[in-house]
């Protein structure tokens, strides 16, 4: 049981850490183009075939690129910058679908499953660990090369 | 008259994979075995059929017959003839027809096989790959039909169909639309077949595990007889995804080689199913377990190979790799629900029939720790179906939303977007876990390991892995996960060079020469070795991943003529740019940038800019000086039209990034070794004459 206490808390921890990308702190001035493409970076634009706004080449996103560095000019934070957006133009441009109403499923079902994997697999573990503490009663059962070349080496020992 | 010929083609193939269908049933059901050879020759026509029907449109393509839609779409005079012929794949209609084409060549094959031994085998084998095969063909027949030629009627409407209309005239368009840009590329031309191959040969061993369900054979004969083939696709599967990621960074202009785009994910899934597959059969084979899991992965790949097909070309998702929207989606969705419906329905059929021979002893024996590694490619499978599925189910519980207003607010129907953040801090621990174990899992025991035993063989590795890690940390690398990452792939590295070491060293007691001893124990043992050389490669790929992923470093800026840009120890420096248009209707932008390293030139990039005319589209091609420490790898973002005084670059050092593209070599020499039938057979085959000689 305190194990899977322990797998269920570590897929707390990865969905946590799958839900927050990597902060930028918030620019003073006119923004850099590599300020903008850390924002950039994080968003889609909806009329593109699923490109990150900062590798984009079309002129729409490059207009949005240049919307994003007019924000972060007037002191918009990276998080403000992509509310923005998203009321915008919908959740659809954002890198990562914010954590409310059913999008709580993209975090909660992959740590779910593995977690599932995790307690089927616990719950046998005991048993092969009992197996295991006998194991050096148990003839293993190698494979004939493994046993022929492990001879040969002690012989040569 | 050359597509005429195409489409009865098409069509006389189509319905003779249906009777293969109907007369192996009937063989099988009558035991009349003059019906299921009946079956075998109809599927073994296919395949010359469907070559006629592949050149005629090839032949279209290339002689410019614009009055075919087909060839309008994909093909244009400005195309040199090497690329109107490969618009076969180009489009939708044509690559299903490449597509099934290399399925009927894969029934080809196995159909010439030696039957004897499986004589209950073949009639099963015969209606699964002629059943999906007549699906494609009738997808082909009545939805995407690439032979639909243009009418015009009195009044001037152009309409699509196969013969004359009454009263309409033949259309023939001036020029074509031409290929779209991004399938420009040598890449394009070899990537594709290269993973449809992959798809297309998972049929083989699935057509076997569903014809032993359906016979209730519970031995591990479907698993011998298709373990090549397995290889063989898993081999394709492996170098289409490959030359896909380097295609990726060559052409779209990202600064990477995988984008974690759906599409990508969709080709990626079957090939995680398929790798558990190829290990977990070993189990089978050696301990008699596994065998319904064994039999679901195998039914996993076959329809996750289909899904991805479904969502390439059903238009359900938004991808640079996708084809255009289509009304063969509904007909995909029916045909992998049923596939899998009916398999599963099989496997349960035949649940108590595949129970294990034996149990699982101990949790330190080859076969517990296979299971983990299978484990953690169901994770990742996991993890990369949900974030590809998620954005069609946002998107369709709109519908719930609308039907209970109390929970419009959880299901909006506002579709989500599914990042590479996402896959890649999700999948990161597993892949970890995966790298490790892969060190250690070849090395356990059946049945039984002891961690003495298993600290024996690894030990002596796991010690020169420090005085690595010791090593990049004196270097000055500080980033925990990297070290961590690094320290992984150096342990299996050095792990599995040790294994090769003992394996010589053992063959050197017998007087052979060091090289000799290499190449006979690699030669003798091909399974064996063929997987250390496979997981060499393997560790190489993560060694560039890790590179590219974790260090890699990038700046945009905008340079008058003469200015310089620095990025870590490296600068570029803009020369000049010039703009000419190319015989192949394209109009060029490329600049002339110098690179230098700590303040010494290094090279001379041409990034540039490629608009296409036919499509309106344009290409950002980076310029690239790649070697194994790292690329320098640099983007025409924008440039001051007329004047060219000054441009934008984006400038990105990616280390490591080669080491992907080289792991890759030997990950697919590895393949070849572990596939190529092994040396035990020769003496057979000797025996077998030299019993014969005698007998005469």
């Amino acid at each position: 049981m305190r194990r899977l206490a322990v797998v269920f808390v570590l897929s707390l921890l990865l969905a946590a850490c799958v839900s927050s990308p990597a902060a930028v702190p918030t620019v003073q001035g006119t923004p850099s183009a590599d300020e903008v493409n850390a924002v950039a970076k994080n968003l889609y634009c909806p009329v593109c075939a699923n490109v990150p706004l900062d590798v984009c080449g079309t002129a729409a996103c490059a207009q949005w690129r240049g919307q994003i560095a007019e924000l972060l000019a007037e002191g918009y934070s990276e998080q403000q910058v992509y509310d923005y957006f998203a009321a915008q133009y919908g959740q659809s441009v954002l890198a990562l679908p914010p954590a409310r109403g059913l999008n709580w499923l993209v975090y909660v079902i992959p740590p779910l499953g593995i977690v599932l994997a995790g307690f089927l697999l616990g719950r046998n573990l005991a048993r092969w660990k009992q197996s295991a503490a006998g194991a050096a009663d148990l003839p293993t059962v190698d494979d004939d090369y493994a046993r022929s070349l492990e001879e040969e080496l002690k012989a040569r020992r | 008259m050359i597509a005429d010929l195409g489409f009865f083609a098409l069509l006389v193939a189509f319905l003779l994979a249906l009777y293969a269908c109907a007369a192996a049933a009937y063989g099988h059901w009558r035991k009349q075995a003059r019906w299921v050879a009946s079956a075998r020759s109809a599927a073994v026509l296919g395949f010359p059929l469907l070559t006629v029907a592949c050149a005629s449109l090839v032949y279209s393509l290339v002689n410019l017959d614009f009055q075919l839609q087909y060839v309008t779409q994909v093909s244009s005079h400005s195309m040199p003839l090497y690329l109107r012929a490969t618009a076969l794949w180009g489009g939708q209609a044509g690559s299903l027809l490449f597509w099934s084409w290399l399925m009927a060549a894969f029934t080809f094959a196995v159909m010439l096989r030696e039957w004897r031994r499986d004589r209950d085998l073949e009639p099963w084998v015969i209606i699964v790959t002629s059943a999906t095969l007549a699906f494609f063909l009738a997808l082909i027949l009545f939805f995407e039909n690439p032979f639909l030629r243009y009418w015009q009627g009195i009044t001037g409407t152009v309409w699509t169909a196969m013969w004359q209309p009454a009263g309409a005239q033949p259309y023939i368009p001036m020029d074509g639309n031409g290929l779209n840009p991004l399938l420009r590329h040598p890449g394009m031309i070899i990537h594709p077949p290269m993973l449809y191959i992959g798809f297309v040969a998972f049929v083989v061993p699935f057509a076997f595990a569903i014809a032993a369900l359906v016979t209730g054979r519970s031995d591990d004969r479907w698993i011998r007889v298709t373990r090549r083939w397995t290889l063989v696709a898993w081999l394709f599967l492996s170098l289409g995804l490959i030359l896909g990621s380097r295609w990726a960074y060559d052409v779209l202009g990202w600064g990477g080689y995988w984008g974690w785009d759906p599409v990508e994910i969709a080709a990626f899934m079957p090939w995680l199913t398929g790798t558990a597959f190829l290990h977990s059969v070993m189990i089978q084979e050696k301990r008699g377990m596994f065998k319904h899991w064994n039999m679901l992965l195998i039914i996993l790949t076959y329809c996750l190979v289909i899904f991805g097909t479904f969502l390439t070309r059903s238009g359900v998702l938004s991808s640079v790799h996708a084809f255009a929207q289509s009304a063969i989606g509904p007909m995909f969705f029916a045909f992998i629900s049923l596939t899998f419906i009916v398999s599963l329905a099989l496997l349960n059929k035949r649940w108590s029939t595949l129970r294990s021979e034996v149990e699982m002893t101990s949790l330190l024996s080859r076969e517990s720790l296979f299971l983990i590694n299978n484990l953690l490619f169901m994770g990742i499978l996991l993890i990369c179906f949900w974030g590809v599925v998620f954005p069609i189910v946002s998107e369709a519980s709109g519908g719930i939303g609308r039907a209970i207003p109390a929970l419009a607010h959880i299901f909006t129907g506002q579709r989500a977007t599914v990042g590479p953040i996402f896959y890649e801090s999700a999948t990161g621990p597993l892949w970890a876990a995966l790298l490790l174990l892969m060190g250690v899992a070849p090395l356990a025991a059946w049945r039984a390991s002891t961690a003495r035993t298993l600290g024996r063989t690894i030990w002596k590795p796991f010690i020169v892995s420090l005085v690595v890690l010791a090593g990049l940390l004196v270097g000055g690398m500080r980033n925990p996960l990297g070290l961590l990452s690094l320290w992984i792939c150096a342990f299996v590295l050095l792990v599995t060079i040790y294994e090769f070491w003992r394996g010589a060293q053992a063959r050197m007691q017998r007087g052979e020469n060091p090289l000799q001893a290499f190449w006979r124990l690699i030669g003798r043992n091909r399974r064996r070795y063929g997987g250390y050389i496979i997981h060499l490669g393997v560790i190489l790929i993560a060694v560039g991943i890790i590179g590219i992923e974790m260090f890699q470093q990038e700046t945009q800026g905008r340079l008058a003529v003469g200015e310089r840009m620095h990025l870590g120890s490296y600068s570029i420096e803009y020369e000049s740019l010039a703009e000419f248009e190319t015989p192949d209707g394209r109009l060029v932008d490329r600049a002339v940038v110098n690179v230098y390293k700590d303040g010494a030139f290094l090279t001379q990039l041409y990034p540039r800019r490629d608009f296409y005319y036919e499509s309106q589209q344009a290409m950002t091609i980076p310029g690239l000086r790649s070697t194994l420490e790292n690329d320098v790898y640099v983007l025409l973002v924008d440039w001051e039209a007329v004047s060219a005084s000054s441009a934008t670059f984006k400038l990105y050092v990616n280390p490591l990034v080669n080491w992907v593209w080289y792991g890759g070599f030997v990950f697919i020499f590895g393949t070849l070794v572990a596939s190529w039938p092994e040396a035990e057979l020769r003496p057979v085959r000797q025996r077998l004459r030299a019993a014969n000689t005698e007998r005469a």
